[in-house]
């Protein structure tokens, strides 16, 4: 065990990988000598080469569609967007080509690549173009797995399980998250089940199903909340968008007949509103309360400090939102 | 030079057309800046057989020029019957481009063919059984009812599926080229598009990217003079579209698109190259849509005159001509030939309609490889 950055975990995990299986490679803009934008493939030019760290130009559509017809000749390619707001240059390739391709070699060609990046706002300005979360967007296409880890651990289990798996996984780190603390992992490989959601916090009045940067705010409310209110809230780490983990889900709401759900991403279209349908539809007569979201405003992430603040979700509004959930 | 004169057994007037550059002649050019738009003429490189092919070899080829032509008159008529969904695309007229890119293919070579491209299938060795329940919706083609034909795919016979955003299998098949160069092995990979696909971002990241890496790729432009509608020189402010391939700094060559010996020795050479690790090339195909976009369009906003005009030069026409003065070839070969075809269509036919349809929850599997 060793204490690790989520970001140190992400590289970790590629460079096992990498050193157990010839075919794992990466691909992107500045992955080589400079290590990506962001350093998370630092030092891996120097241990594997640009035959299997490979700097390309800037070309989201091709960084994808290499690595779908790597893929298909047997290779497992790691595709870095530089950032996840770049993604929308590759959607194409992601959604038309990828997403589909099993489907149309009858169920028996995989495309097993992962496309990887930093994706979510920051607190720091980094402004329309540089703080998105898009992650909703590809779990609306069937055949992409989508992931959106919250902690080292999860970061490493789930970028090797990500690596291992035989379709296309779109993974988002949340920047704010690289290097923001550190948690004890094993240092030896290890996986986390795609698919399967984390129980971060055990509580009995209200559900709280979240994922990425937001899992530490709703932690720190679940806290605050018991502390000053006495409420006890269960934090849901979804970890995985798609496919969604609705067992785990369910078997919470069962038990606290009372849900919030809390995104990053904006109000219309996240994945949060799918999980509110599929609680409603499910479990209606479970509920004490109507489900409650918080999220984004349905706006670009605007740069200016007073605005980005008002912009991402908070704490407070977390919390203010569970009061209400609470008082039905 | 007219475009029905240059049948020529004259080694002189080989020449690299892209030098023979003349003025649209039907005055229908589009313009940009004060630079008239320019196309070349069609003047043909005229394969010469300088592989030197044995007379089954060049025969084969007529072979297989047939048996496409006779495959794709099969489906128009199934489509007719409505026992074929979907649409018809239409390849018509330029089946030496499939014939010549595919006839020094070896089978670990990788191929991304699009939907005018059924000769690509057919050479690379897909039995024509396979393909037929493919377009048929049965559960013995490749996609297993799932996909239509035009969007076919078939690993084992190391051919990429396309779809239907043109253009966008380029990349794909420039990375199925790049691994196969990363595991050490020497397959060519060789991306089929249509000149239309050329104005979007895909080719252009694609091709960039396979000139940066030197990748052993060889892009082939069947310039089939229209997308859709749309006309040459509404697509592209300069329709030399070969010239762009020295901007990537890459190979470039125009041929002849319905001469299929023209169209096999460019190609052979390109493969060459590309197996020595002397990187791409870029080929444009002059050739013609024969028929319209889809079986649904009769293509009405075209000149006539065109049609008549490439109507001439139709690749098994003038291929059977240059047989016959040079092969010999005999009109008893040539039935025998087309018997062997129609019979051959005939039993795929009744094959695909004797194989099942596959369950309707079967739409539900597939999405994820376990």
């Amino acid at each position: 065990m060793s204490e690790k950055t989520y970001l140190e975990a992400i590289r970790e995990a590629m460079r096992d990988e990498m050193v157990r299986d010839e075919t794992v490679f990466i691909l992107g803009e500045d992955v080589g000598k400079l290590g990506g934008a962001f350093k998370v493939t630092d030092t891996l030019y120097d241990q594997f080469g640009d035959r299997r760290v490979r700097d390309t130009p800037i070309a989201e559509s091709a960084i994808v569609g290499y690595a779908i017809g790597a893929a298909l000749m047997g290779m497992r390619p790691i595709a870095e967007m530089q950032f996840m707001d770049f993604i929308s240059c590759g959607f194409d390739q992601i959604v038309n080509q990828a997403a589909t391709m099993c489907y149309r070699y009858g169920g028996d060609v995989g495309v097993p690549i992962v496309v990887r990046g930093p994706s979510g706002a920051t607190k720091s300005g980094t402004g329309l173009f540089h703080s998105q979360s898009p992650e909703a967007w590809f779990t609306h296409a069937p055949g992409l797995k989508v992931i959106c880890p919250s902690t080292s651990y999860d970061a490493k289990g789930l970028m090797i399980s990500a690596i291992r798996d035989n379709n296309p996984v779109i993974f988002f780190e949340h920047k704010s998250l690289y290097r923001s603390f550190k948690q004890e992992i094993p240092d030896e490989e290890y996986t986390v089940p795609i698919g399967v959601a984390d129980i971060k916090r055990e509580g009995s009045d209200i559900t709280v199903v979240t994922y990425g940067w937001m899992v530490h705010f709703c932690l720190q409310a679940a806290q605050e909340l018991e502390d000053e209110d006495g409420l006890s809230l269960e934090v849901i780490d979804l970890r995985t968008l798609s496919p969604l983990d609705q067992q785990t889900i369910f078997t919470s709401v069962r038990k606290t007949n009372r849900v919030l759900l809390v995104q990053e991403d904006k109000f219309t279209g996240g994945i949060m509103s799918d999980v509110s349908a599929q609680i409603t539809e499910n479990l209606f007569e479970y509920l004490d309360a109507p489900i409650l979201r918080v999220t984004a405003p349905d706006t670009p992430v605007p740069y200016a400090a007073p605005m980005e603040e008002f912009y991402i979700p908070s704490k407070d509004q977390i919390k203010e939102k569970a009061r209400k959930v609470a008082s039905y | 030079m007219e475009p029905n004169s240059e049948v020529s057994s004259n080694p002189s007037r080989r020449s690299r057309p892209e030098e023979r550059e003349t003025p649209v002649k039907n005055g229908k050019s589009g313009s940009k800046g004060n630079q008239p738009a320019k196309q070349s003429e069609f003047v043909a490189i005229e394969g010469q057989n300088s592989f030197n092919l044995n007379r089954d070899q060049l025969l084969d080829l007529l072979y297989n020029l047939k048996r496409i032509r006779g495959f794709e008159d099969s489906l128009k008529k199934l489509h007719i019957q409505g026992r074929v969904r979907g649409g018809v695309y239409s390849g018509k007229g330029q089946e030496a481009i499939s014939v010549g890119t595919c006839f020094g293919l070896r089978n670990d070579d990788i191929v991304s063919p699009i939907h005018r491209d059924i000769g690509v299938f057919l050479l690379k060795g897909m039995p024509m059984r396979r393909l037929m329940c493919q377009i048929m919706g049965r559960k013995s083609g490749p996609s297993k009812g799932r996909d239509s034909w035009s969007h076919t795919g078939d690993m084992q016979y190391n051919i990429l599926a396309s779809s239907s955003m043109l253009g966008s299998s380029v990349p794909i098949l420039c990375g199925a080229t790049l691994a196969t160069q990363m595991q050490g092995r020497d397959s060519v990979g060789v991306t089929y598009f249509g000149e239309g696909s050329t104005a979007r971002g895909d080719f252009h990241e694609g091709i960039n990217m396979a000139a940066v890496s030197r990748l052993p790729v060889i892009f082939v432009c069947e310039n089939n003079q229209w997308a859709y509608s749309t006309p040459l020189t509404r697509e592209m402010g300069d329709t030399n579209i070969a010239k762009r391939a020295s901007a990537y700094g890459m190979t470039g060559v125009v041929v002849d698109g319905n001469d299929v010996l023209a169209v096999y020795e460019i190609t052979r050479a390109a493969i060459e190259r590309a197996r020595s690790a002397a990187g791409p090339t870029f080929i444009e195909c002059r050739t013609y849509r024969m028929d319209g976009h889809s079986e649904a369009d009769p293509a009405k906003y075209r000149p006539s005159e065109d049609l008549q005009r490439w109507i001439k030069r139709d690749p098994i026409g003038r291929y059977r001509e240059w047989l016959q003065g040079h092969c010999k070839l005999t009109d008893d070969e040539e039935r025998r030939m087309q018997e062997r075809i129609d019979a051959e269509v005939v039993d795929a036919r009744k094959f695909a309609e004797t194989q099942p349809y596959p369950d309707a929850a079967d739409a539900l599997e597939g999405v994820f490889m376990p």
